[in-house]
């Protein structure tokens, strides 16, 4: 029985119990609503949530706890001496899921029959054949351990699946039938209904601080162990990049921490100037109609996906670089070899970034007291004047909020830099030389074949966590100064 | 003062030192200039900002909109039946067992014969001759015949794809110049390509299959669509109505409406400002690690990237929802309070009605987003495959391996042939096709159901 049938019957029995429910309140009340104390559909939906959502408690918590206690059982079967040398525990683990859902699938195909996928004895050369020609995929010999944990896993999971299968419609008829007795006329079901509703709307939003957690703790976990297999001096105070998947790698954060501020950089030095005088044109000087017809185009450069910026650059912007500042190029320097550039990521970015720049500044113009221009007007000084002396210096802290929430988004932008910065590691201050970036090197570490027991992999979880606390730093401080600065003139 | 004092009475003949009001002084003159200066700067970046935005669409669109065209060779094939079923009896398994290899001679002639026919004079051999049409046509050949072994022994007029180079060399991509390295087209190759097209039978048309059609082999970037990922994406998006849509709202009904002021709905408050900030990447780090490392559900599946997205679009949401329930006047609230109504009734029933177009508004606003969203796809294995075949099913769809239409994108933009550049500005055009719609729609729900109060 698979888990969608076992969705289908909590479902069904919720709406036979909102029906029973609903006719034994208005049974109980001699078929006349008026003598209840709630509306008879709260009665059903009282049933009905009693059968489902204990029911769906237990399946979530089931799901998520039986493969952590079918793993640990199973693992603790595998003797230390069977693991092979230059291989660990995560991947023979694999290696008898792999199995196990061979096993599986043999007998769902007709391969082999029941007793001969749990027979223990069984000859380890016949199973194999009989596996590979049922079309299983295996990757290593079998090994007897192997097999035998193999069978085990099977063994749990199954009689673990039937297990929760049982509990679960248990818990669910106990709870329709709980209900269902205490269901009278007197019974207060609308105060008990919205009780549960309300505990069911603080769970979807308690959701945002589940993911927090869930970032945190994913992170935080692969990073320990990659402290635990390569020195955390080296990963912050080393000074070269040179993942190498045959060990000995050097790892530090450094040299990527400087490519992804030298691109963010640039890409500030584009939109904050073009973006902030584009908010003070737009606030303080255009009239209504320019205003309508500019913010929204504007605005949609920032609506546009990330990976349309990755493509322009990679293909438009890089190979324009490349023909004025290249080799026999138009200004005739040959300063750039490759269209992949530290300042073709960090122009295109500043574009992305510049409407990004451009709302905020506008807004926050727009919150300084008009009473302060008039004041300066007054006095005689121009507008710009105005702008410049008091408009600016008012709106300054928040300003500087917008630019760090600006400079927080192009540290963690990802697709720009992956397909324009290039992949090499390196200290420069040449704009038009390739460099990369913390998220560049998240993505070329995590995709592909990924070895969950090696630092080269685990090392991205570590430049996670340290881009997800710098942004996350930029935010709270950006936010925290916006905040401060609206606060003064309301 | 001491101007006035030494010469009183000459006043109006020498130069006051305030100036006319109707003469600009040269510090008036400079400020005006200045001000004017800076007006100018406004208007330069609004300027640069739209410009920037005209070169992109234009680049879009020029680079693009070429993929949706494709050369075609429209030949005439005899389907032997000697060659492709020896015993005669239209058996389909013995069928079956002829390899696209072997209809690649049967193409080869029907080539030849055009030529003949056509009075084509070339010093090309067949087998050259044949290496200007894609390598799918074998294929495309035999499927038809697979599924319409009746037609067995007569001639039938296919349409097939040439080869990227040739396809480049009608739309002006590769020239003669740009092959003197390549190996898989030599000069005489096209000159042939000429004369069949100044015979009509080699010609540019409408390719369907680049918007409904399947990713193709790194070989031959004719015969790539994007079909199998928009199915994809379109899963994904499925999972995100359906997860983020409650979600969100609950979430948002909870904190605009019952939220007590206490330390919990303080720290949900920060961490939905947060999360709305946190770079996309890092979700995908989160469902690398969550989805596929911890709980085995399948990698490159929708599924999972239907949940990562969620999670990137819930803060999303959340905001928009609770903006437009805030809109929504107190006097409803209290009128409903006022005839006996619970507080979850006065909510369920009357002010969620009335928020529910922002509601929507936002909703699409913020599947449009994810639609586009690329970096947390790559982490959870979207790309470096070949999206060939379209999910058998609709449990299939959700689970099976599968791109997504940023995802394909980027692995085009990843391939050596150059022809797929222009698929991925293609496939660019499709996805901002849909992205203007979504806006658009949101955009008219909102103008037509925004309620002043």
């Amino acid at each position: 029985m698979a888990l969608s049938w076992l969705l289908l019957i909590l479902l069904a029995l919720a709406v036979i119990g909102f029906f029973t429910g609903r006719s034994r309140a208005l049974a109980s009340a001699g078929g006349d609503a008026r003598e209840l104390h709630s509306l008879p559909s709260y009665y059903g939906y009282n049933v009905a949530l009693s059968a489902l959502v204990p029911a769906l408690g237990v399946l979530i918590v089931w799901l998520l706890a039986q493969p952590m206690i079918v793993n640990s059982t199973v693992s603790s079967l595998i003797p230390e001496q069977s693991i092979p040398e230059g291989s660990d525990r995560g991947l023979i683990m694999s290696e008898v899921r792999r199995v196990a859902v061979g096993l599986d699938g043999a007998v769902a195909a007709g391969a082999m029959t029941e007793a001969q996928a749990q027979d223990a004895n069984s000859d380890i050369d016949q199973l194999t054949a009989t596996l590979k020609d049922a079309g299983q995929v295996l990757t290593q010999e079998i090994s007897q351990p192997i097999l035998i944990a193999a069978q085990k896993y099977r063994s749990m999971t199954s009689t673990g699946s039937v297990a929760m299968q049982g509990i679960v419609l248990a818990v669910a008829l106990l709870g329709a039938a709980f209900a269902y007795i205490r269901t009278h006329k007197e019974f207060r079901a609308r105060n008990v209904v919205e009780q549960a509703v309300l505990a069911l709307l603080l769970l979807a939003a308690s959701i945002a601080i589940l993911t927090t957690v869930g970032i945190v703790l994913s992170m935080f976990f692969e990073t320990l162990n990659f402290f635990q297999l390569h020195s955390w001096k080296d990963f912050f105070f080393g000074s070269t990049w040179a993942p190498n998947f045959r060990g000995g790698s050097e790892l530090s954060i450094l040299p990527l921490l400087w490519g992804t501020l030298y691109i963010s950089l640039i890409a500030l030095l584009v939109a904050v100037p073009i973006g902030l005088f584009a908010a003070i044109y737009l606030s303080e000087y255009a009239t209504g109609a320019t205003r309508a017809v500019a913010k929204p185009l504007l605005e949609i450069l920032a609506g546009i996906p990330t990976i349309v910026y990755g493509l322009f650059a990679l293909l438009t912007v890089g190979p324009a670089l490349v023909s004025m500042f290249g080799e026999g190029g138009a200004l005739g320097v040959g300063w750039m070899a490759s269209s992949n550039a530290v300042l073709t990521a960090g122009l295109v970015m500043g574009i992305m970034l510049i409407p990004f720049v451009s709302s905020l500044s506008d807004d926050i113009i727009n919150a300084v007291p008009q009473s302060m221009r008039d004041g300066s007007l007054g006095l005689g000084a121009t507008k710009s004047e105005t702008v410049r002396q008091v408009v600016l210096p008012a709106a300054l802290p928040g300003i500087v909020g917008a630019i760090l929430l600006a400079a927080s988004r192009a540290i963690g932008e990802t697709m720009i830099v992956v397909m324009a910065a290039g992949a090499i590691a390196k200290f420069s201050g040449n704009p038009f030389e390739a460099m990369t970036t913390i998220t560049t090197r998240i993505v070329s570490q995590l995709t592909g074949d990924t070895d969950f027991a090696s630092p080269e992999t685990l090392v991205a979880f570590a430049l996670g966590l340290t881009l997800f606390i710098i942004t996350l730093g930029l935010n709270i401080f950006a936010l925290y100064i916006v905040r401060k600065y609206r606060e003064q003139y309301e | 003062m001491t101007d006035i004092s030494q010469t009183p009475g000459a006043a109006p003949a020498a130069k006051p030192k305030g100036g006319s009001l109707f003469e600009k002084d040269a510090r008036t003159k400079r400020r005006n200039a200045a001000e004017g200066r800076f007006k100018l700067y406004g208007i330069a970046a609004i300027g640069i900002g739209l410009l920037m935005l005209i070169i992109l669409v234009t680049n879009i669109v020029t680079a693009g909109t070429g993929a949706f065209q494709q050369t075609f060779l429209e030949l005439n094939v005899e389907l032997k039946a000697d060659k492709l079923d020896k015993k005669g009896d239209r058996n389909i398994e013995d069928i079956k067992k002829v390899s696209t290899f072997g209809y690649a001679p049967l193409i080869a002639s029907a080539l030849e014969a055009e030529v003949q026919k056509l009075g084509i004079q070339t010093d090309l051999k067949p087998k050259e001759m044949g290496k200007i049409l894609s390598k799918s046509s074998q294929a495309q050949l035999r499927n038809y015949v697979i599924a319409n072994p009746d037609e067995i022994g007569k001639t039938v007029s296919f349409r097939f794809l040439v080869n990227s180079r040739v396809d480049g060399y009608i739309k002006g991509r590769v020239t003669r110049e740009s092959i003197a390295n390549d190996k898989s087209i030599t000069a005489a190759q096209l000159d042939f390509v000429d004369q069949l097209r100044d015979a009509g039978v080699l010609y540019k048309a409408f390719n369907p299959d680049f918007i409904f059609g399947s990713d193709a082999s790194d070989q031959r970037p004719e015969a790539a669509g994007i079909g199998v990922s928009m199915l994809g994406s379109l899963f994904m998006m499925f999972v995100v109505l359906a997860l983020a849509l409650p979600i969100g709202v609950a979430a948002s009904i909870y904190l605009e409406e019952f939220a007590p002021q206490n330390r919990l709905t303080d720290i949900i408050e920060v961490n939905i400002s947060n999360l709305a900030a946190v770079p996309s990447i890092v979700f995908g780090i989160l469902g690398l690690a969550v989805f596929i490392n911890y709980m085995h559900l399948p990698t490159s599946a929708p599924l999972v990237g239907g949940l990562v997205l969620t999670l990137m679009t819930l803060p999303t949401i959340i905001i928009s929802t609770r903006a437009s329930l805030k809109a929504v006047p107190p006097s409803i609230r209290d009128a409903a309070l006022g005839v006996g109504a619970s507080k979850m009734q006065a909510v369920f029933h009357h002010v969620l009605p009335l928020a529910a177009p922002g509601i929507l508004t936002g909703t699409i606003i913020g599947l449009a987003q994810a639609l586009g969203e690329t970096a947390p796809l790559l982490l959870i294995g979207m790309v470096g495959f070949i999206a060939s075949n379209p999910p058998d099913g609709i449990v299939a769809g959700f689970l099976s391996p599968n791109s997504a239409m940023p995802a394909q994108i980027y692995e085009w933009s990843k391939r050596a042939d150059p022809a797929f550049y222009e698929r991925a500005w293609g496939g660019i055009i499709i996805l901002l096709i849909f992205l203007v719609t979504m806006n658009t729609i949101a955009v008219i729900l909102r103008r037509r159901f925004e309620r002043r109060w």
